[in-house]
């Protein structure tokens, strides 16, 4: 069954929860994407998380939107993160190491266990398009 | 997310409940650490935490530091399954303490 689904939320950590129960419920459509629910809806609340966090770091108060993509075609799952925050330097993206215990910098550690392949593309009228996929 | 907070003897234990993300984070810092600073071993009782995500294994980082500073321990208690998927997933299982 393919899926494509595309939602808007404010750019705020209380839109998580709502993020988290749409993913939830499009993961749900598919008994493939199913089996591994929870991770994914950690990778995609953890990839959201960090657009409050840090591509809005100094705009807290923003009106702004994120834009989140959810698409499963021939067994390849695409969920793909719109924001108009700062633009990202993908060379500064980089989690802690697992030795240095201390709070933070693991949620981009989580998203790169769970996902196949983590990239930021170009796309028109957005500051940062971060797409993961994941093959079935 | 919700809490309860019991004291018994030289324990207190702190049952959170519900999701606990980077919404949560500060309020739930704001009722633990206050706990820890009473210098008794504290228990976090996670048995009713449906959801952790990153912030949420910070305040758990952040709360077993601070019993350290302080020579007390933050014992997890009764972990769910999909809190301690998480844990796992952190490599964390051999650094805070788990029973």
């Amino acid at each position: 069954m393919d899926i494509s689904e595309t939602k808007d939320f404010p750019v705020s950590s209380k839109s998580l929860r709502e993020i988290r129960e749409f993913s939830r419920e499009v993961i749900s459509k598919s008994s493939i994407l199913e089996e591994g629910k929870d991770e994914l809806v950690l990778a995609i609340a953890e990839a959201a998380q960090n657009i409050v966090k840090h591509a809005y770091k100094d705009n807290q108060d923003t009106t702004d939107k994120m834009q989140i993509k959810i698409s499963f075609n021939s067994n390849k799952l695409e969920i793909g993160f719109f924001d108009k925050g700062k633009p990202v330097i993908e060379e500064n993206i980089k989690h802690r190491s697992l030795d240095d215990i201390k709070p933070g910098g693991l949620g981009t550690y989580f998203i790169q266990q769970i996902m196949d392949e983590v990239v930021f593309k170009e796309s028109t009228g957005w500051h940062n398009n971060l797409v993961l996929t994941k093959k079935y | 997310m919700t809490y309860k907070i019991t004291r018994d003897g030289d324990i207190s234990t702190i049952y959170l409940t519900g999701e606990i993300d980077m919404d949560v984070t500060e309020k739930a810092k704001e009722f633990i650490m206050p706990v820890i600073e009473e210098k008794k071993e504290v228990h976090l009782n996670l048995k009713d935490v449906e959801y952790m995500d990153s912030s949420g294994i910070s305040v758990l980082i952040e709360s077993h530091q601070k019993a350290m500073e302080l020579g007390t321990r933050v014992v997890l208690k009764e972990i769910s399954k999909s809190v301690l998927k998480v844990i796992m997933m952190a490599k964390l299982e051999q650094i805070l303490i788990l029973e």
